[in-house]
C-alpha cells in the first residue's frame, strides 16, 4: 500500500495537471457550445462559423486592449482584457447581426433546408477567417496581463509540504467564474423572462410559437446577441488561458460541436456537460500518467513508458471519435437533443 | 354570422381541394364540420385561419374582410386555432403553455388562467409538469388552454378528440360546452360525427371539398341519408 503522502501527492498531480486545467477548458468549450447549441435550436442549422467568429470578437478584445494598454489603463491584477471585452462582444454582436440581415434572413425568407444553411455559414466563416487574418495577421497573439497565478505551485508545495505543487492561473480563476456567471444568467433568461420563455417556444415547436403571436424576427434577433455575446466571451477566456492564434480557434469548432452534440445538441444543459466532457476525455486520454502511477504503484511496478494513451498533437482526434459515437450509439445525446 | 368563409375553393398548390364551400359561426355557438376522409374538413378550416392560399371564396370576421390576412394576423384579432398534432410546447410546463398562449397580452392575464385551471382542474394541479409527459386527453387540455388564453372570439379545434379515449372525449366535449358558455364562437372539424354533432348548434357536412348537408346538429342527425351515408346507420 502507498503511504497517505504518496497518495495525496498523485491526487495534486492528478488536479494540477487534468482537474484545474481541464474545469477551465471545459468551461471555455461549454460557452463555445451553448453559442452553436441556441442558434441550432432556433435557426435550425449548425453554423460553422462559429469558430470565427470566436476569433473575431477575441481579435477585437485584443486590439482594444492593447490601445487600453498603451494609454495605461488596466485592472490591476486582473487581465486588461477584461476592460476590453464589452466591446468585443458588442463587435460581435454586431458582426452576428449583420451577417443574419445579409445571408441568413434571405434563406430564412427562401425557406432553404437546414444544410444550405450550414453551406452559407461556411461561406460566412471563410469570410470572417480571411477578415480576422487580414487585420491581426496568423501568429500567435498573447495578450494577458496582471497577475499570473491565483495560487503558485512552489507555494502551494511549501504551504501543504507535498512534492507536487497545484497551481491556478488567474485565467483559469477567471474562467470559472465567469462561466458560472454566465450559465446563471442565461438559465435565469430562459426560464424566467418573457423574451426567454419565447425563445423556448420557437424553438420547441415553430408553427405553434407563430400562433401564439411570437415574433421570429424578435427571437432570431435575441438569439444572435446571446450567442455571439457567449462565443466572444469563450474566445477571450481561451486566449487569456493559452493564446490568440485564429487557426487554433478555427479548430477549436470541432470540440465546441462534439461538446454540444454529445450533450445533446438543442439542450444548453448538455451544451455545458458536453463541454466538461470533452474536455476532461481529452486531457485524460493525452495526459501521460508515468508520475501519477510512479506514486501510487509499488516499486517493482513502476512503468517505463509515459502511459500516454495519445501524444497531445492527436488532442482533436479525441473529440472526432466522441462525436462519431454518440453519433452511431446515442445521436440525441446525454440530454435528448434533437437529432442533427 | 361572426365568422364566415363563403364559397372558398382553393388548396394546397395542386388541384383545389376546397371547391366552394361555405362554412361559417356565430358567438356562443358550436359550428362542428364534419365528413368521409379527404373530405377537406381540415383544410376549410386552415383557409379559415389564412393557412392556404384561396383562388376564391372570401373569408370575413364581424363583418371585416380578412381574406388576405396572414394566420398571425388573424390571432391577433382574436381567432385561436388547436392544431391536430403538436399543439403543446412538450418541453415546457403546462402553466408555460398558457403563458405562451397569453403572449400577445400586455394585460395581466392571471385571471384568464385562473379560470382556464377551474375549466381544467387537471391542468392545475400538472401545472408544473413538462406538456409533453402529460396523457394524451390531457395535453389536449393544455392545447385548448393556450388557445384560450388569448380570451379569443373564435375558437378553431381540428380534431380534438383524436387518439382519446371514449371516456376523455365526453369530457373534452363537455368542456368545449362549457367554453360555448362564455361567448366563443366554436368552430370544429371532427372525425367522431354523431358525438360531435350531438353537441353542434351548427353542423357542416363536407363532401370532396363541398358542402352536401347543413343544417342543426340535431336535423342532421335524425336525417336518415346523413345517418346511412355518414354515421353508420
Amino acid at each position: 500500500m502507498p503511504e497517505s503522502t504518496e497518495i495525496l501527492n498523485a491526487l495534486v498531480l492528478f488536479a494540477n495537471y487534468i482537474i484545474v486545467p481541464g474545469l477551465a477548458y471545459g468551461s471555455q468549450l461549454a460557452l463555445g457550445a451553448l453559442g452553436v447549441t441556441l442558434i441550432y435550436g432556433i435557426l435550425r442549422f449548425s453554423n460553422f462559423a462559429h469558430g470565427d467568429m470566436m476569433a473575431f470578437g477575441t481579435m477585437v478584445t485584443i486590439l482594444v486592449t492593447w490601445g487600453l494598454q498603451s494609454v495605461g489603463i488596466g485592472l490591476g491584477p486582473l487581465p486588461t482584457a477584461l476592460l476590453a471585452l464589452p466591446l468585443g462582444i458588442l463587435a460581435t454582436i454586431a458582426l452576428c447581426l449583420l451577417t443574419d440581415k445579409w445571408v441568413y434572413k434571405y434563406y430564412r425568407s427562401q425557406k432553404s433546408a437546414p444544410v444550405t444553411f450550414v453551406m452559407a455559414s461556411l461561406g460566412v466563416m471563410f469570410m470572417v477567417n480571411g477578415i480576422v487574418r487580414f487585420i491581426i495577421g496568423t501568429d500567435d497573439q498573447r495578450f494577458f496581463d496582471g497577475e499570473r497565478f491565483i495560487i503558485k505551485a512552489r507555494e502551494f508545495k511549501q504551504m501543504t509540504g507535498l512534492n507536487e505543487g497545484l497551481a491556478i492561473k488567474t485565467s483559469q480563476g477567471i474562467t470559472v467564474v465567469i462561466a458560472i456567471i454566465l450559465v446563471i444568467l442565461l438559465f435565469w433568461f430562459l426560464q424566467k423572462t418573457r423574451s426567454g420563455k419565447a425563445m423556448r417556444a420557437y424553438s420547441d415547436n415553430e408553427d405553434l410559437s407563430l400562433l401564439s403571436g411570437i415574433n421570429p424576427d424578435k427571437v432570431v434577433r435575441t438569439t444572435w446577441i446571446i450567442a455571439a455575446a457567449l462565443t466572444c466571451v469563450a474566445g477571450v477566456l481561451y486566449g487569456l488561458d493559452k493564446s490568440f492564434k485564429p487557426f487554433t480557434y478555427f479548430q477549436l469548432l470541432l470540440p465546441i460541436f462534439a461538446a454540444a452534440i454529445v450533450g445533446g445538441i438543442g439542450q444548453p444543459i448538455g451544451a455545458i456537460v458536453g463541454g466538461y466532457v470533452i474536455a476532461f476525455s481529452e486531457m485524460m486520454v493525452t495526459y501521460p500518467y508515468k508520475k501519477f502511477v510512479g506514486y501510487l504503484a509499488p516499486e517493482q511496478w513502476q512503468p517505463d513508458g509515459l502511459l500516454q494513451l495519445l501524444s497531445t498533437e492527436y488532442k482533436f482526434a479525441v473529440s472526432f471519435i466522441i462525436l462519431v459515437l454518440v453519433l452511431l450509439v446515442r445521436p440525441t445525446g446525454i440530454f435528448k437533443g434533437k437529432v442533427l | 354570422m361572426f365568422l364566415s368563409g363563403e364559397n372558398l375553393r382553393g388548396g394546397y398548390g395542386g388541384a383545389d381541394i376546397l371547391k366552394g364551400c361555405t362554412i361559417g359561426v356565430d358567438k356562443g355557438e358550436i359550428a362542428v364540420i364534419v365528413g368521409p376522409n379527404g373530405a377537406g374538413k381540415s383544410t376549410a378550416m386552415k383557409a379559415m385561419l389564412g393557412m392556404l392560399d384561396l383562388n376564391e371564396g372570401k373569408v370575413s370576421m364581424n363583418g371585416k374582410d380578412i381574406t388576405t390576412m396572414t394566420p398571425q394576423d388573424r390571432v391577433a384579432e382574436g381567432i385561436a386555432f388547436v392544431p391536430q398534432t403538436s399543439n403543446v410546447f412538450v418541453s415546457m410546463t403546462v402553466e408555460e403553455n398558457l403563458e405562451m398562449g397569453a403572449f400577445l397580452r400586455e394585460d395581466d392575464f392571471t385571471g384568464t388562467r385562473d379560470m382556464i385551471f377551474d375549466l381544467f382542474p387537471i391542468l392545475k394541479e400538472k401545472r408544473r409538469q413538462p406538456a409533453g409527459e402529460l396523457s394524451g386527453g390531457q395535453r389536449q387540455q393544455v392545447a385548448v388552454g393556450r388557445a384560450l388564453m388569448t380570451q379569443p372570439a373564435v375558437l378553431m379545434l381540428d380534431e380534438p378528440t383524436a387518439g382519446v379515449s371514449p371516456i376523455v372525449m365526453d369530457e373534452l366535449f363537455d368542456r368545449i360546452l362549457e367554453v360555448r358558455e362564455t361567448g366563443v364562437a366554436i368552430l370544429m372539424v371532427e372525425q367522431n360525427a354523431r358525438q360531435a354533432l350531438n353537441i353542434a348548434d351548427r353542423g357542416y357536412v363536407l363532401v370532396t371539398g363541398e358542402n352536401r348537408f347543413t343544417d342543426t346538429g340535431e336535423a342532421l342527425l335524425a336525417d336518415p341519408e346523413v345517418r346511412r351515408s355518414f354515421l353508420g346507420g
